[in-house]
């Protein structure tokens, strides 16, 4: 995409070598020519089933016929009247188990349509004009404030503007986009997009955004509660689990989200690094595993609990790993970490059908080692709040992201434990629909 | 925002997206969604005495793996009771006030055109349209095509009609005749508001070859069909063309054939149809196209710069002339872009054996290289080229003043020398 420039003064804040700079697209952006046979083979199903795999309902088959007639801008609208954040989920949709798995060509023994690639094609087109599809609602004076600045608080915020109500958006640190900016795994999209789309969706106007505040350090939710008509939680997930066995601490045992932040907003010293092990089954393993792999690093190897068909990463994403040199240990567990000032072996338990212990052990030799067995909890932090429930660490929240207590509402990471981008702009969305109820019917 | 409003020949509707009269527009239930969906306009499948249809009555000419790409039927005018269809465009009018209702009608004495016509504008009718088209099953009965067919019969039927209607009358004219113009003119004398074309080409789609039958197949049996769908738009645009570039007929025209987005639309308009009908693509799509047709629209009248779909009409006929009044010296040569070309060599053999000779292989590459001094500009190899603008056509300043064919004959201008003969 060459963005315009307001847009890419918005991406300007960020080093030009940041180590994900190296990372290509995994799906590529169409040239017109092969979106337009892309989107001229879509069937244009009635009720489409990839319409009903999407969490926020995108009128796929719609928003592909625009594609194939030449009118973006329509095919655009279409996709942003469902998902504000259309553009980051074109590129990090895990489409084969969502949209394009549902595609009926499947059923026909075809290829599914390249649904995120089209996507792609019609939002990168909207970014790029930089035209504004949606104007604010007519104003209610209703305030919203909203914790955290990632995917689901940018989607109910600006449904929220759509509405006509204000929303002003706290978020802690000074870059915006929560993981869309620091947890995207590079060759999905680099964190200039997410802020570029940040920038556009903030176009709408009327959203207010405070950087550098941390809730309950400059503000109490006391205060938020009482400065504002309703508040929305959407803070994400906290920092990575860490893994409590001996040598936890040695340098290079690092948690994996946080060794993506670095790759995307730094340049990360690799030299000296000849083997990683990535210790975990789910998807932010597999981003760890071909993320070092693309860094140049050839030894590269999951360590998981359970067996391949077992983890609960995806299987195409595994598959692609495979592909680009990844290995596996399989049923194994680290029990010990060992080095010289730093890491550098770690000693695994194997484990059997059920995960349980072998008495087997098995060394493997690592320079690095990245935990990525989940992240924390936050629900914590409003779990003082009388009404609001807060289960192992989940807040606790219905379908139109009402929470137990008047007027507060949630959604994203901190209501569903950590899914899809696309689900935390769902459940943005809703709440903010939830949320103008609430003001009508007070 | 442009504005769609649409007024052909006296019948307004939000945008000049109509159902044609066929299938899509056989009930009120069907009307009614289609109203939903954003069409801005129907004309009621034919009215008629009802009729009995056959089994099966619809075959589609599939193209390269492409379905639908042709269509024709058999299927003829309505074959529900005429109470009924009056009864369902009254609820449709009463619940839709500012889309338009045209009722097409088919009969054959003067008292049965009397009759229909009251009925039809006491239901709520904005407008009629004759079906002098129907080129299948109707035309045996001496109705449809064979109306369309005889300029005479064609205004006398019309200017009952007109003297009978409160309401703007659409003729809608056959394609199966040499000249569209006598029989526009016809329509015009016999005082019709506007007319509406084209209706389907007699045709006969193909065969079951093992069978030996035509398709669509009646047991054992068949006839001929209307061809109608996406590859029908390019004579349905000459004729149009015709029609709208001739000075003596005046008359505003709603275009039909071939219409399936809003880029065959612009099309139609900018050739004189102030409205456009839809059929086929809405039979094999569904109602839902016309989201797209509505946005393709607007959109392209904003980069344009139209404020109305008024100013649009005809846009392109002061374009459109004779053979003899185009310029032969205007001259293009082709341009293969080395970069890049795939190497297939689909210009090289379709100049060599079906142009002018003139795209030759080069030694060390598979970039094939053009004989300018020899390439007539013909457009095939940039049409065979499967690589977006690979092979451009580049005008070149040989020098000579614009000069046609006229001017050559009449007025001794000079014409440029020959490309391309191999003498």
């Amino acid at each position: 995409m060459a963005p315009s420039s307001k847009l890419a003064a918005a991406a300007g804040a960020l080093p030009t070598d940041r180590s994900e700079s190296v990372f290509t697209d995994y799906k590529p952006a169409f040239t017109p020519h092969q979106a337009t046979v892309e989107a001229f083979r879509c069937l244009y199903c009635s009720d489409a089933p990839c319409m009903n795999a999407c969490p926020t309902h995108i009128d796929v088959a719609q928003f592909i016929r625009k594609i194939a007639t030449g009118n973006l801008h329509g095919s655009a609208r279409t996709i942003f009247d469902a998902n504000i954040l259309g553009t980051s989920c074109a590129r990090v949709c895990p489409v084969e188990t969502l949209c394009a798995g549902a595609c009926v060509y499947n059923q026909l023994g075809h290829p599914a349509i390249q649904i995120g690639r089209l996507q792609r094609y019609a939002t990168d087109w909207a970014l790029e004009s930089g035209e504004q599809f949606f104007q604010a609602g007519a104003s209610t004076g209703k305030r919203v404030a909203l914790i955290g600045a990632g995917p689901a608080s940018l989607a109910c915020a600006h449904e929220l503007r759509r509405l006509g109500h204000s929303p002003t958006i706290f978020e802690k640190r000074k870059e915006l986009g929560g993981l869309n900016t620091f947890g995207v795994a590079p060759h999905k999209m680099k964190a200039d997009v997410s802020l570029q789309e940040v920038d556009w969706i903030l176009g709408i106007g009327g959203i207010e955004v405070r950087t550098g505040v941390e809730i309950g350090r400059d503000v109490t939710l006391e205060q938020l509660e009482h400065d504002f008509d309703a508040v929305f939680l959407g803070m994400g997930l906290g920092p990575d689990t860490p893994m409590p066995v001996p040598g936890q601490d040695l340098p290079g045992v690092v948690g994996a989200v946080a060794w993506i932040e670095a790759i995307k907003l730094k340049k990360l010293d690799l030299s000296g690094v000849r083997s990683v092990l990535v210790i975990g089954g789910g998807n932010t393993a597999l981003d760890c595993v071909r993320e070092a792999l693309t860094l140049g690093i050839k030894d590269v190897r999951m360590v998981y609990r359970g067996t391949a068909a077992g983890m609960p990463g995806y299987q195409h994403e595994w598959k692609a790993a495979v592909l680009a040199g990844a290995r596996a240990e399989w049923q194994a567990v680290p029990v010990a970490f060992e080095g010289q000032g730093r890491v550098q072996k770690a000693v695994c338990a194997k484990l059997d059908g059920n995960k349980q212990p072998t008495g087997e052990k098995v060394t493997l030799d690592a320079d690095l080692v990245l935990l990525a067995i989940g992240q924390s909890k936050l629900g914590a932090m409003v779990a003082g709040l009388a009404g609001i429930a807060v289960d192992k660490g989940v807040v606790q929240a219905g379908a139109d992201g009402a929470t137990g207590r008047k007027g507060w509402f949630a959604g994203g990471d901190c209501k569903n434990g950590g899914k899809e981008v696309v689900n935390a702009a769902a459940e943005g969305k809703a709440a903010a629909r939830g949320i103008d109820q609430y003001f009508r019917s007070k | 925002m442009p504005s769609l409003w649409t007024n052909c020949a006296g019948i307004q509707s939000p945008n000049p997206f109509w159902l044609a009269s066929a299938p899509p527009a056989n009930s009120g239930a069907q009307v009614q969604r289609a109203f939903d969906a954003g069409w801005g306009g129907a004309v009621w499948k034919t009215l008629g005495q009802p009729i009995q249809n056959v089994s099966s009555r619809f075959a589609g000419h599939t193209i390269g793996g492409v379905r639908g790409a042709g269509f024709n039927n058999i299927e003829l005018i309505t074959d529900r009771p005429l109470e009924v269809n009056f009864r369902e465009i009254y609820e449709t009018k009463l619940k839709y006030p500012k889309h338009a209702v045209i009722v097409s009608l088919m009969v054959e004495t003067e008292e049965e055109w009397k009759d229909i016509i009251k009925r039809s504008i006491d239901a709520g009718a904005d407008g009629l349209e004759l079906n002098f088209g129907c080129p299948h099953g109707m035309c045996e009965r001496g109705m449809g095509s064979a109306v369309g067919q005889e300029p005479k019969v064609n205004e006398r039927i019309t200017s009952w009609v007109k003297h009978y209607s409160t309401v703007p009358v659409l003729v809608k004219l056959t394609p199966n005749v040499g000249d569209i113009n006598p029989h526009g003119l016809a329509a015009n004398r016999g005082g019709a508001d506007g007319v509406s074309l084209i209706n389907t080409i007699k045709s006969i789609i193909g065969l079951d070859i093992d069978r030996m039958v035509i398709e669509p197949r009646v047991g054992n049996q068949s006839t001929n069909g209307g061809y109608c769908g996406a590859a029908v738009k390019p004579i349905a645009l000459h004729m149009v063309a015709q029609l709208a570039q001739n000075p003596n007929f005046g008359l505003p025209i709603s275009g039909i054939g071939g219409v399936t987005n809003w880029r065959d639309a612009v099309e139609f308009i900018l050739l004189g149809s102030s409205s456009v009908q839809v059929c086929t693509e809405v039979m094999l799509k569904g109602y839902r196209i016309v989201e797209d047709m509505i946005e393709g629209l607007e959109g392209y009248m904003k980069t344009h710069g139209f404020e109305t779909i008024d100013q649009m009409v005809g846009k392109a006929i002061p374009n459109y002339t004779h053979w003899g009044d185009l310029d032969l010296n205007y001259e293009t040569v082709a341009k293969i872009n080395a970069n890049t070309c795939i190497g297939c060599q689909a210009c090289l053999v379709a100049c060599m054996d079906g142009a002018h000779q003139c795209i030759h292989p080069q030694a060390g590459t598979r970039v094939p290289r053009v004989d300018e001094s020899e390439c007539v500009g013909c457009n095939l190899c940039k049409i065979v080229c499967p690589v977006p603008d690979c092979i451009t056509m580049a005008q070149v300043d040989n020098g000579f003043a614009p000069a046609s064919w006229n001017e050559f004959l009449y007025q001794g201008k000079a014409i440029r020398p020959k490309k391309g003969v191999h003498q």
